[in-house]
Formats: C-alpha cells, structure tokens, sequence
C-alpha cells in the first residue's frame, strides 16, 4: 500500500486535483455557512414564535411546534430526497446546491429553535413578569431580558450542532452537488487510490470544523467565566 | 405540473418499509451498545489513564466527531480493502456508526465521571461504606442520573444516522424506500411516508426513553 501511496502521491496533489479540492472543500463552506446563519436567524424567529402567548397565534404556535417535532426528527437523507423530488415535481428550475441549500436551512432551523427554546425556557419566570411589569414589549424582554441569560445556555449546544450540519452537507454529494465528498468519489472513479482520497478528504473536513470546535470551547469558557452580573 | 399525489400505490409496500424501520432500529441499537463500549473505555482511559493514553483517547474523539460519518464510512469500505481487509456494506456501516459513537459516547460517559463530587465520595467513607456500597449506592446513582438524558439524546440521533446506511446499499428504512422509489415513481409519497415513519418511531423511542429515565433514574427529562 505505502509503495501505491508514494507512487500516487504527486500526481493526487497536483495543481487540478487541488483546485477541484479546494472548489470543492469551499462548497461545503458555503453550504454549511450560509444554512448554520440562516437556520440561526429562522430558528430564532421561531422560538420567539412559541414563546408569544396570545391566542390569536396559535394556528402559527403549533405550525412552529410542528416544524420542529418534525425536522428534528427526520433524518437528513430523507429530508433532501423530500425537498428534491418536491422541487422536481414542482417544475422548478433550481440548482442541487439550493435544493441542498434549503435542506440544510429546514434542519438547522428546526435544531437551533429547540436550543434557543430551551435557553430561553432558563430564563427564571419572575425576570419575563418583571419585564412585563416595566411595560417591555415581547421583543425588548426577548432582546434586554432573556437572551443576555440565554447566550451562556445556547451557545454550547448551538456550536456543537453547527458542526453537524458541516457533516450533514456530506449527505448533498447524493443528489449531485459538488462538495467535498462528491470531490472525493470523483477523483476516486478516476483511479486514485482510496486511501489517498477519503484520507485527504477527512483532513479537509476535519480543518473546516475543528476552528469552529474551538471557538464554541472558547466562548464557552468565556460565559463561564464571566459568571453572575 | 402534472403530477398528482397518489398515496394509494404505498400501501402494499407498507410492511416493506415498517419492516425497514425495525432493521434500522436493530443497527442503531447494536452500533449504540458497541458504542458504549468503547465509549467507556475511553472514558476511563481518558479519566484514569496517563497522559500519553488521554491524548490518544483525545486525538480519536476529536478527529471523528469533527469529521462527517459518511466519509468515514467510504473510508471503511472503499480504502481498507486496499490493505485486503474486505468488508461488505453492512458490516462497514455497522463498524463506521460504532467508531462515530464511540467518539461521542466518550466524551458523555467522560462527562457523567467528573460529575461525581469529590466531597461525596469523601461522605461516602465517612459513613463506613465498603468500596462495592459506594459504587452502587453513590457513583452509579449519580452517574445513570447525569447521563441518561445525553445517552437517550443520542440513541435518537444515532438512529436518524442509520439513514445513511442506504447509500451503501444496506435495506433498513431509507434504503427500502429508495426501492420503492425506484419500483413506483411515487417519490414524494415514498419519503413523506418514510419520514412519517422516522418520526412515529423516534417519537415512541423519545417517549419511553424519557418515562424510562425520570422512573428509575430521577433523570430529569420532558416527554417528547
């Protein structure tokens, strides 16, 4: 095996090879940047959504509560087969990126809107009575009160879940999109060997997510540290 | 634009598939307890074990949980093979989601040792109990207690991982419904009903999960 490795080697890390790579590698970034700021910003409008308690929202409470039961729930596979053949069926004429795009959006969403529930759900009853005492309106208790107590609940999970839709995107290579594992069976069909391929491929995703591992560490110690105000 | 949605076609391929979500469950449960395994291995290796041992134990659980399960499953299947140790697509999945939850398992299990108090151990002799006392009526306690939600958190995530499964041909849930797929053409009835049946049986799993862990652990968990 060494002797194959060696042999392949310098032709594996050419100069195409390593553009196909890097165009690729920054597929998946795209792919799981953009759906981790998306998911986050949707994710958070849907918390908020079922932490309101008027009664005249709640067709939407429980449509937001079913997103989430949902998503949360189906695997990821399923969950662009389901957005591609709608898609499909619909006539639209969308590139697989979005198709894939939207899957990571839906499940970053239904994931993050649990964790910032969550987080705001630690947020002592008395401080949401003592806002609507002070007259603040649902988005000032949300915005002054509860999330600058949240942050230190929801960022740990949050981080540690951005890391899995960066794994997830691996899932897209099944409807076509070039990124890093579809790279990957690329360059394998074309005969280089395995071992060098998958090999180099978990390096590179492994150098996507492990900056982001360490800054969730980061910032996790930090909220720690900081402690009560 | 000229398609119809028409369930009717599904429902003799209904046992097919219900018969896929329990193979699924069978791969989520025996990846799950060789996952605890080594997951407890390494917990220990990672608590107890000198510093050479951690950092290893360390180095494996940090690059498999930053590194997607896929690409590590094509690694166990289409790379080993060129050290001729062939396996099929079964067993690859089935060693892949065991080394993945292994990883994670680690770093629970890990997490549930450091929450044992020093102060109560330290109570715990005071009182005269014997090492095996302490164990049962101390650490085990405490420990089922702080892991449990975790664990049951990640047994649902891990049978949503089974899903990936059928992209190496392997005929639980997701692959069965591919072969729907491909013998109907009803593709969007196909995996609305497959993802129905991912939540149905999550569902169940959560709920039993959860009455399992508040009755005999005091876990403090929410039904569904």
């Amino acid at each position: 095996m060494w002797q194959r490795l060696t042999e392949e080697a310098p032709q594996f890390f050419g100069y195409y090879n390593l553009v196909f790579l890097a165009e690729a590698a920054f597929a998946t970034f795209a792919l799981s940047a953009v759906g981790c700021v998306l998911g986050f910003l949707l994710g958070f409008v849907i918390a908020v959504v079922r932490r309101t308690l008027a009664w005249e929202l709640v067709p939407l409470r429980s449509l937001a509560f079913l997103f989430t039961e949902f998503f949360r729930r189906v695997p990821f596979l399923v969950t662009l087969m389901l957005v591609f053949f709608i898609f499909q069926a619909l006539g639209a004429n969308i590139s697989v990126f979005t198709v894939a795009l939207i899957s990571v959006v839906l499940i970053a969403t239904a994931f993050i809107a649990e964790i910032i529930r969550a987080g705001l759900e630690s947020v002592h009853r008395n401080q949401w009575d003592a806002a609507a005492a002070m007259n603040f309106s649902l988005w000032q208790t949300i915005w002054y009160v509860a999330m600058p107590q949240a942050w230190k609940i929801v960022i740990p999970p949050a981080f540690s879940f951005f890391i899995l839709f960066i794994k997830d995107t691996a899932l897209a290579s099944q409807i076509g999109v070039l990124e890093l594992t579809y790279a990957a069976k690329v360059l394998n069909n074309k005969g280089f060997s395995a071992v060098l391929v998958f090999g180099s491929v978990l390096v590179l995703y492994f150098a996507l997510s492990y900056p982001l591992t360490r800054l969730g560490m980061w910032m996790e110690t930090r909220l720690a540290t900081r402690g009560h105000r | 634009m000229g398609y119809s949605v028409n369930f009717g076609q599904l429902i003799e391929y209904l046992p097919y598939l219900l018969g896929g979500a329990w193979f699924s469950l069978q791969i989520a449960f025996l990846a799950f307890c060789g996952g605890m395994v080594i997951g407890l291995a390494g917990a220990i290796a990672k608590t107890f074990g000198g510093p050479v041992i951690a950092r290893l134990t360390h180095l494996y659980v940090v690059f498999v949980t930053n590194t997607p399960q896929l690409v590590q499953i094509y690694f166990l299947y289409f790379a080993l093979p060129e050290i001729d140790i062939v396996m099929n697509s079964y067993q690859a999945v089935l060693l892949g989601m065991t080394i993945n939850a292994g990883a994670y398992l680690t770093e629970i299990q890990r997490a549930g040792f450091t929450s044992v108090r020093q102060t109560e151990m330290e109570a715990a002799e005071t009182l005269g109990m014997t090492l095996l006392q302490r164990v049962r009526y101390v650490i085990l306690p405490h420990i089922a207690r702080v892991l449990f939600p975790p664990l049951s958190n990640h047994y649902i995530l891990m049978t949503l991982g089974t899903s990936m499964a059928a992209i190496f041909g392997v005929e639980e849930l997701t692959g069965r419904a591919f072969n729907v797929n491909a013998e109907t053409f009803r593709s969007i009835e196909v995996f609305t009903v497959t993802a129905g049946m991912y939540v149905v049986v999550t569902l169940i799993a959560s709920v039993l999960l959860g009455l399992a862990g508040r009755s005999l652990f005091r876990a403090k968990m929410r039904i569904v």
